[in-house]
């Protein structure tokens, strides 16, 4: 991830909000997945437990990630295959950019990948002279748009099928009578993409688990294209986080099924594909299996920040959270968005890179509620605002303010005073016993909100009375 | 039962009403109520917008105050949620191991007032009287961080003659969210005008909830639409009685 300052949320979430489509688009596809995922988590009776089992297991994991991961390595080089360890994006792009610069091939295919978005990998091909062409459907259609994924899921989540099948006619199906019917729009992706397959010669994917006994990865999905990608070509190039390493098969059991009911909403995934090293004469005969930190192990040294690390991707957060589901991802500025972005870009890229991002939340706690990972999303969002906070001057107008209530707050007799204040001096915004407009900072306030005066007798001031007796 | 009203900064100084009508619905239960004078604000809006050690002194008046109180009552999830779910975290960060004990011993006695009627003295119909047509938001902080369930419903159903109607998509976030509503005012009120959509539909006269926060909020967005719906706390309606208004 680059270094420098993210766009500020506030700012990016007007501009997303403002477009219809995308409201609508975004709201539709929100709900219904949403929906799906409360119906088939409520069929399992022990979903409380599952959800415990991989909260601990991760945890675990983390507190052993150094074991894991070399046993993983040995494990991957047992069964033919080989590990590279990369420090950060860069590493990671120059490891992967040699490996493929070696088969001599000129293109690559992908599995849709979160990780090769978060170290912008297509960036630094391109740059060497390799082509990567997505397949996972919406990962192309956002491709060929010059665009980013705005929902981990649905990367396309914000495009509406006349404007793919435009598209499609200026890309990949240049001169074909196309309509925005989706079974057509389909077709001309089928058609580009089975090319594609037939001639890569090398294919690049993240990973979702990699079990450190045996040295396999997994990768699920819903397409088959991601299978396309992990069997068809002869070199396979792995890019995996190191929190994704998993301990054993059993700990596996308990993702697999997680994962699929919180992240789609179905019961299993089309597609699960798993693999240890190479099988000769079957799939690749050679593969790369790239470690990946790039902050992670900053985020590992938090005590609170670090359990973003047990995220499994499953987007439950997204589909849930008030403000994704209305701004989208791309006001997240990140390749990870809603909630679990919100605390998980500012710890890989520095907080001060991110500092509007911990406040992209209203703290309603849905997000904490669906996680099948149990991430404690507003305990981080907190343990990220003190962080902003004390980056921030003293002489910050917000920080004064605050830390001048704080000291009004601790004492009784000036906490009277300033509501004798407020009392006072609300006449200055009234108008027909109404406060309709607030000066700075409070001014947003009453953009779109009225504000009843503050009543003349405080409850306080009422309950001195009634001890007097003058009242009941 | 002895109680010691919590009154929070928010209702004492915003909504004195909120305050008097809880006082009226305990003493009406036969309970004694105390108010100590010194109280003044719980800390929440320092804490959640990241001025957590600007708590601690707040969390120490606090533990000061309602020290040895036997129950210790608030019209508000949201300050109760903040006592009970975040003390902790603001008494570690201060150090002090006595301040830890202290925010120890006094957060099984603190209660937001649904959850003391329903929860710990098993009351449900507290013989109010409100004959409008009313819908309930649950609050996030009623349901996430305290998970009231639905104690607030069980005593709004008990109400006589109330007409009770649900509010569609009832467990989305108002968009209130404290500071939340000024630093991201846009997405705010993409949220307000949902949650407002989702009150008008209902048709209903007034919009109750557990948390005058949240109702300063919407309510202050239907105001503003000039939407002829009244907002309500909870402790209002229940104070109301057939020869009583609250």
């Amino acid at each position: 991830m680059p270094s420098k300052s993210l766009p500020m949320f506030p700012q990016a979430a007007k501009a997303a909000l403002d477009n219809s489509q995308l409201r609508r688009n975004l709201g539709k596809a929100t709900t219904t997945i949403r929906t799906k995922r409360a119906s088939v988590v409520s069929e399992l009776p022990d979903w409380e437990d599952l959800r415990a089992a991989g909260s601990a297991i991760k945890a675990h994991v983390m507190r052993h990630l150094d074991e894991y991961l070399l046993q993983l390595e040995a494990a991957v080089q047992r069964a033919g295959g080989q590990v590279h360890w990369a420090r950060d994006a860069a590493e990671a792009n120059r490891i992967i950019t040699g490996i493929v610069r070696g088969t001599g091939a000129d293109h690559v295919v992908k599995v849709k990948s979160l990780t090769t978005d978060e170290i912008h990998l297509n960036k630094a091909l391109a740059a060497a002279g390799i082509r990567a062409i997505e397949t996972d459907l919406a990962e192309l259609i956002i491709q060929l748009a010059g665009e980013t994924s705005s929902h981990i899921l649905v990367p396309a989540i914000h495009k509406n099928r006349s404007e793919i099948r435009d598209l499609f006619r200026r890309t990949i199906a240049k001169g074909e009578d196309l309509t925005d019917n989706p079974q057509q729009l389909a077709a001309a992706a089928r058609r580009y993409l089975r090319e594609q397959f037939l001639s890569a010669q090398v294919a690049v994917s993240g990973a979702n688990f990699a079990i450190a006994e045996t040295g396999t990865i997994c990768v699920v999905e819903s397409e088959g294209n991601g299978r396309m990608c992990l069997t068809l070509p002869q070199t396979l190039i792995t890019v995996m986080g190191i929190e994704k390493v998993l301990p054993t098969f059993q700990d596996f059991a308990v993702f697999l099924q997680l994962l699929p009911r919180s992240s789609t909403g179905e019961r299993m995934n089309p597609y699960t594909s798993l693999w240890t090293g190479v099988t000769p004469g079957d799939g690749p005969q050679t593969f790369h299996l790239v470690l990946l930190d790039n902050g992670r192990t900053n985020v590992l040294a938090d005590e609170v920040g670090r359990q973003a690390l047990h995220c499994i991707r499953c987007s439950a957060c997204l589909n849930i959270c008030p403000v994704y589901s209305r701004t989208g991802g791309h006001a997240y500025g990140s390749v990870y968005p809603g909630p679990i972005g919100a605390i998980l870009t500012p710890q890989l890229v520095g907080v001060k890179q991110a500092k509007t991002l911990p406040y992209a939340s209203t703290l309603c706690g849905a997000c904490y509620e669906v996680c099948p990972v149990k991430i404690n999303i507003p305990e981080v969002l907190l343990h990220l605002r003190g962080e902003v906070t004390r980056g921030t001057s003293p002489l910050n107008p917000e920080a004064l303010a605050m830390r001048e209530l704080a000291h009004i707050f601790a004492n009784p007799k000036r906490y009277e005073q300033a509501q004798g204040l407020a009392r006072h001096g609300q006449g200055l915004f009234m108008h027909g016993g109404v406060i309709d407009h607030l000066p700075g900072m409070l001014g947003s306030w009453t953009t779109a909100r009225d504000l009843a005066p503050v009543p003349r007798q405080s409850f306080r001031d009422w309950w001195r009375e009634r001890q007097k007796g003058d009242q009941v | 039962m002895r109680v010691a009203l919590f009154i929070t900064c928010f209702n004492d100084t915003l909504f004195p009403n909120v305050g008097i009508a809880t006082t009226h619905l305990l003493e009406r239960l036969g309970h004694t109520v105390d108010f100590p004078e010194a109280q003044t604000c719980c800390g929440q809006m320092h804490f959640n917008t990241g001025y957590q050690r600007e708590t601690i002194p707040l969390v120490r008046h606090f533990v000061e105050v309602f020290g040895t109180a036997e129950a210790i009552v608030a019209p508000s999830a949201s300050c109760v949620g903040m006592v009970r779910d975040l003390y902790s975290k603001a008494a570690a960060l201060s150090a002090d191991t006595a301040l830890v004990e202290a925010v120890d011993q006094l957060i099984p006695r603190v209660y937001e007032l649904s959850e003391f009627l329903v929860k710990r003295l098993g009351v449900t119909d507290v013989g109010a009287y409100y004959p409008h047509r009313v819908t309930y938001h649950p609050t996030c902080h009623s349901l996430r961080v305290l998970h009231l369930g639905d104690a607030p419903l069980q005593l709004l159903r008990a109400v006589k003659g109330i007409e009770l109607v649900e509010l569609p998509n009832a467990r989305e976030c108002c968009g209130f969210g404290g500071t939340f509503a000024i630093k991201n005012v846009d997405t705010s009120l993409a949220m307000l005008s949902d949650k407002m959509r989702c009150v008008l539909d209902t048709n209903a006269e007034v919009l109750c909830s557990a948390d005058t926060s949240c109702l300063l909020h919407i309510g202050g967005g239907l105001h503003r639409q000039r939407a002829g719906v009244a907002t309500m706390h909870l402790a209002e309606i229940l104070a109301n009685t057939e020869s009583e208004a609250a």
